[in-house]
């Protein structure tokens, strides 16, 4: 976990375990939520600029929760 | 200002609400049924002369002063030990007791020496006292005959005769002074429940004994005071009075070691402190406290403590002492000069909560306002931060349910992930005396605690495998909803009954049993199913939880668990229940209150929420930014990456109580500009460019608030010894980066708070003064403040269940590191140390020691007190093997309080998925016999030397 793109991944994967068991709808809210509250700007930008890049490793609600997120940014 | 006097009325209070009125020397009088005579003539003013009774233990009858007559009744009977009852008349001094006590105190005084003048409890003496009360004038016995007093006896040694013992660090035992009155036994067990002293022998030969006749280091003593503050002479003395004198003033002020917060009297001659003494009317600790708050108060006046600001350009140069003006304008060029190249979000600090919550509103002031960015956050982001997550997202609000005296009216106690034995002492002493009247204990934690086993205390223990929290309290949750234990009634009228049905539906899968999990957890199925039965249906349950739940990958997730436990049982919401976490440092609960976390002003609101930011936007005369700040461990990334260059460390050594230290370092290494403020140059200031000096609890003007949000004051004893409060010094750091603060007292910036922080509305110094402390809310709907929240209905309106998929760590054991370390607290010392470790606590623990179980060590050929090389996948470092059977085979567990073991460089970077607390608790590790330091110790330990040297000051030549 040293690059930073890894362990951000890292970070929306396990916001996105523990919403798993909510189903994919208030999954995608929850995970997308979270990560407005308490992710800083760059944070957000790096995992945007990741998922641009294919968003490689993340996982399908998370990836959805970040979609949701820019469109609303 | 003069020494206050707390009235001791012989005997504790009666609760009882009946109501018994009667004639005390002719004086009509009212008081709780229940009360002593004693008690109820001291209510009325009149003091009966007394030795063995003193109200913080019950009354014991031994001594025979307290004597008085009872119209009707036959005898003297002891007014300590005699209730009152409706229509007694009774005469406190008369003929017959005037004879009687001055009997008794004649045959005291026989066996006592008559050194007044030079005994250090000259001033402060019952047995003077008294024997003054009851006009003793002549001793007819003489002092030849067989006595303790004299080491020798017409020239032959004194068997009866016992040196002092001095053992103590703090007081000193002087046998010869002792009058066996046993108040420090009943101390010792009523007050603390130690059960560490005992009387020895019976009538002339009995002796005040610490275990068995051992020294009182050497026994099972843990320093309270409790025994100290209850003795009636010079037997018990705090070595600061036989040192010092007797004190001539004494202010009310706060505790700055943990969460409890207890009360003390700093008792004071002139500006130096002679002794701290908890303060009876102090509703955290009632009275009691702990060996740190009582006596660990050296390190305010140490050697080490530096006084004068000091800047350096690299932090391989030497510190060069400036004037204070040149430390703000070094650091304020520095943090500018930042921003113009890296941009306004480059840097950022960090609260202490150690401070007072107006230091810490002014730090998150001076970034949002002054640096205007969001980057500020606290030490609760690496203890409590899931607390704070877990309990707003299911109740509403993040604040612990309930104040410390509910433990009264606790029937079953969980405690999950917690040692208050160590970590929260006066709080262990106040529910080991509710255990011993019968209240239930269940421990959930992979050691054997001081908390499992003790005097008169034995709880059904869950010796869980760390990292399982979450599937070991989901499981209590199947075993409540299958064995049908769900108080519906609560649920149905409290919480939102459809997520309840779905929390239903998925705790009572089969998967969650604790037959089916028992693999993972390690724990005993039965014992398990025993635990939830007791707590759904033994009363009054009430949990309380420390870092043991929230220091993990999941630690939100079990917080919310937890929340979901006490919801499903009803337990929430009246005296004796509740979520009760057990905060780690003075001001954490404070710290957090005060706006300390980066997406969230004062009060714990969102950032992003225009009509709040707006209020503090009008306040401060600023534009402030919406967007949420970084994170402490999300700092130290940037750091690495080079957008975050800045940091101001307010009382937090980072360095070393933040977790993978390899990775803390290459992050400080990173920055161009770090400022500790602090007490002495603790390690983090080995890679800072600015050391700005601190002033310590006892110099200046505050609150703090404690883990049951009770907010206390923090009172001025001594002038600044560096100059400044810290207050002071961040307002003049701000003026120097071009931000105006003006605040003349801390009581003005209290008032801001308040006018700006809905749940502080009715907070003020004066307030404060009147009441004594306040628990927030504090407002227009509860003026007097909030002891148990949530009464009648949860702060967010329905009480929230949620889910809790238990998600195994990703920090795994295997072939390379089969072990797992826990780390946790011991009681001497106090988290880094930097305050503990520079005092007398050191002989109780002077280094850090790896606890193993005899299986693990044996495989691994290490026997106790070796040296051990401990591995992790992040680092390794050495120190000394202690076997023991505490910790279950598969788990080993140290302490964190010293510098040159360094326990976080084998700590990982894994973290709470919801708030980045970083998982202290679970690690994967190997050990082997060593030889001694790691090269990685050695090379930390010359670089902290290289880093620590201060210049010599250089006149200028004429």
């Amino acid at each position: 976990m040293s690059s930073s793109p890894d362990k951000l991944v890292y970070m929306a994967n396990q916001i996105g375990k523990f919403f798993q068991s909510q189903g994919h709808d208030r999954a995608v809210q929850g995970i997308s939520e979270h990560i407005w509250k308490f992710w800083d700007p760059r944070m957000r930008k790096q995992i945007f600029a990741h998922l641009d890049a294919g968003g490689a490793g993340l996982e399908p609600n998370v990836r959805d929760a970040l979609q949701k997120l820019r469109l609303q940014a | 200002m003069s020494l206050i006097q707390e009235t001791d009325f012989g005997t504790p209070k009666s609760k009882s609400e009946t109501m018994v009125t009667l004639t005390i020397d002719g004086n009509q009088i009212t008081v709780p049924e229940g009360t002593s005579i004693m008690r109820a003539a001291m209510e009325a003013g009149t003091q009966i002369p007394k030795l063995c009774a003193t109200d913080m233990v019950d009354a014991f009858g031994s001594c025979r002063l307290c004597l008085v007559e009872i119209e009707g009744r036959a005898g003297t009977p002891a007014s300590c030990t005699t209730p009152v009852m409706n229509g007694l008349v009774v005469h406190t001094q008369t003929e017959r007791l005037k004879q009687l006590r001055k009997g008794v105190m004649e045959l005291y005084i026989s066996d006592h020496p008559l050194d007044c003048l030079t005994c250090a409890a000259n001033g402060d003496c019952e047995l003077q006292d008294m024997a003054g009360a009851v006009g003793l004038r002549d001793v007819r016995y003489g002092y030849e005959g067989d006595n303790h007093v004299f080491a020798k006896s017409h020239g032959c040694d004194n068997d009866n005769w016992m040196p002092k013992d001095e053992s103590n660090p703090y007081f000193t035992y002087d046998p010869s002074k002792c009058i066996v009155c046993s108040r420090c036994v009943r101390a010792c067990e009523e007050v603390q429940g130690t059960f560490a002293l005992t009387i020895s022998g019976r009538g002339f030969d009995s002796r005040v004994s610490p275990g068995m006749s051992e020294s009182f280091l050497g026994s099972e003593c843990v320093s309270c005071g409790a025994c100290v503050q209850a003795c009636p002479t010079a037997t018990l003395t705090e070595k600061s009075v036989i040192e010092i004198g007797q004190p001539e003033h004494s202010v009310v002020t706060t505790c700055a070691y943990c969460g409890v917060g207890c009360a003390f009297k700093a008792e004071m001659r002139g500006e130096e402190v002679v002794r701290m003494v908890p303060w009876k009317d102090g509703k955290a600790n009632r009275g009691h406290s702990c060996v740190k708050g009582r006596f660990a108060w050296g390190y305010t006046t140490h050697k080490e403590r530096i006084l004068k600001p000091m800047i350096r350009e690299r932090i391989e140069d030497p510190w060069q002492e400036v004037s204070w003006d040149e430390a703000f304008n070094f650091a304020a060029a520095k943090f500018k000069g930042i921003q113009a190249k890296y941009g306004r979000d480059a840097v950022g600090g960090i609260t202490s909560s150690r401070c007072t919550n107006e230091e810490t509103y002014l730090v998150q002031k001076l970034i949002r306002g002054g640096f205007g960015n969001n980057n500020v956050d606290t030490c609760a982001r690496v203890c409590h931060s899931p607390t704070g997550y877990g309990l707003s997202q299911t109740f509403g609000t993040s604040a612990g349910t309930q104040d410390f005296d509910s433990v009264e009216d606790t029937d079953v106690v969980m405690i999950i992930g917690a040692n208050p034995a160590s970590a929260h002492p006066v709080f262990a002493s106040r529910l080991k005396k509710r255990l011993r009247q019968g209240a239930k204990l269940i421990v959930l934690d992979p050691r054997r605690t001081e908390m499992v086993e003790s005097a008169h205390v034995k709880a059904l223990h869950l010796p869980l495998m760390p990292g399982t929290n979450v599937a070991v309290v989901t499981a209590l949750a199947h075993v409540i909803v299958t064995e049908r234990l769900v108080n519906e009634a609560f649920v149905r009228e409290r919480c939102d009954w459809s997520e309840f049905e779905e929390w239903v539906a998925f705790v009572a899968q089969d998967k969650y049993s604790p037959e089916a999990t028992a693999i993972m957890t390690g724990v005993d199925p039965k014992v398990l199913r025993e635990a939830a039965r007791i707590y759904a249906t033994g009363g009054n349950g009430a949990i309380y939880y420390g870092l043991g739940v929230t220091e993990h990958s999941q630690g939100s997730t079990t917080v919310i668990a937890i929340a979901n436990l006490a919801m499903a049982t009803g337990n929430i919401g009246r005296p004796g229940v509740g979520v009760n976490p057990l905060r780690g440092q003075n001001n954490v609960q404070g710290s957090c209150d005060m706006g300390s976390f980066p997406h969230e002003l004062p009060g714990y609101r969102h950032i992003s929420g225009d009509a709040v930011r707006e209020q503090f936007e009008a306040m401060w005369n600023v534009k402030l930014n919406k967007e949420p700040g970084l994170r402490i461990p999300n700092m130290f990334d940037a750091a690495i990456e080079g957008t975050f260059m800045g940091l101001y460390v307010q009382g937090e050594d980072i360095l070393q109580s933040d977790p993978n230290t390899k990775h803390v370092v290459a992050a400080l290494s990173s920055m161009e500009c770090v400022i500790v403020h602090d007490l002495f140059l603790n390690e983090t200031a080995n890679y800072a460019h600015v050391f700005l000096p601190g002033s310590s609890f006892l110099e200046k003007d505050g609150t703090f608030t404690n883990a049951e949000r009770r907010i206390q004051r923090v009172r001025k004893v001594m002038t600044p010894r560096n100059g400044y409060a810290d207050w002071e010094v961040t307002i003049l750091l701000a003026k120097a980066m071009g931000f105006e603060m003006h605040y003349n007292h801390p009581s003005e910036i209290m008032d801001e708070i308040a006018a700006l922080t809905p749940t502080f509305t009715g907070v003020s110094y004066a307030k404060l003064d009147e009441l004594g402390s306040v628990q927030w809310p504090c407002n227009e709907k509860a003026p007097e403040g909030t002891p148990v929240m949530h009464i009648g209905g949860f702060v967010r309106g329905k009480g929230k269940f949620i889910v809790t998929e238990y998600v195994a760590t990703d920090e795994r054991t295997g072939p390379r590191y089969p072990l797992l370390l826990t780390t946790g607290r011991i009681l001497s010392q106090y988290n880094v140390g930097a305050q503990t470790r520079r005092t007398e606590n050191a002989v109780w623990h002077s280094e850090d020691r790896l606890e193993i179980h005899p299986h693990d060590a044996e495989q691994r050929g290490v026997r106790d007190g070796d040296w051990v090389r401990l591995a992790s996948r992040a680092g390794e470092t050495t120190l000394r093997a202690e076997i023991t059977d505490r910790v279950s085979p598969g788990v080993v567990y140290t302490t964190f309080h010293h510098p040159d073991t360094q326990a976080n460089v084998i700590t990982t970077d894994f973290s709470d998925w919801a708030t980045n607390c970083p998982e202290y608790k679970v690690t994967a590790v190997q050990i082997s016999p060593s030889n001694g330091p790691s090269d990685w110790q050695k090379a930390y330990d010359e670089q902290a030397r290289h880093s620590r040297r201060i210049a010599p000051v250089v006149e200028a030549a004429e």
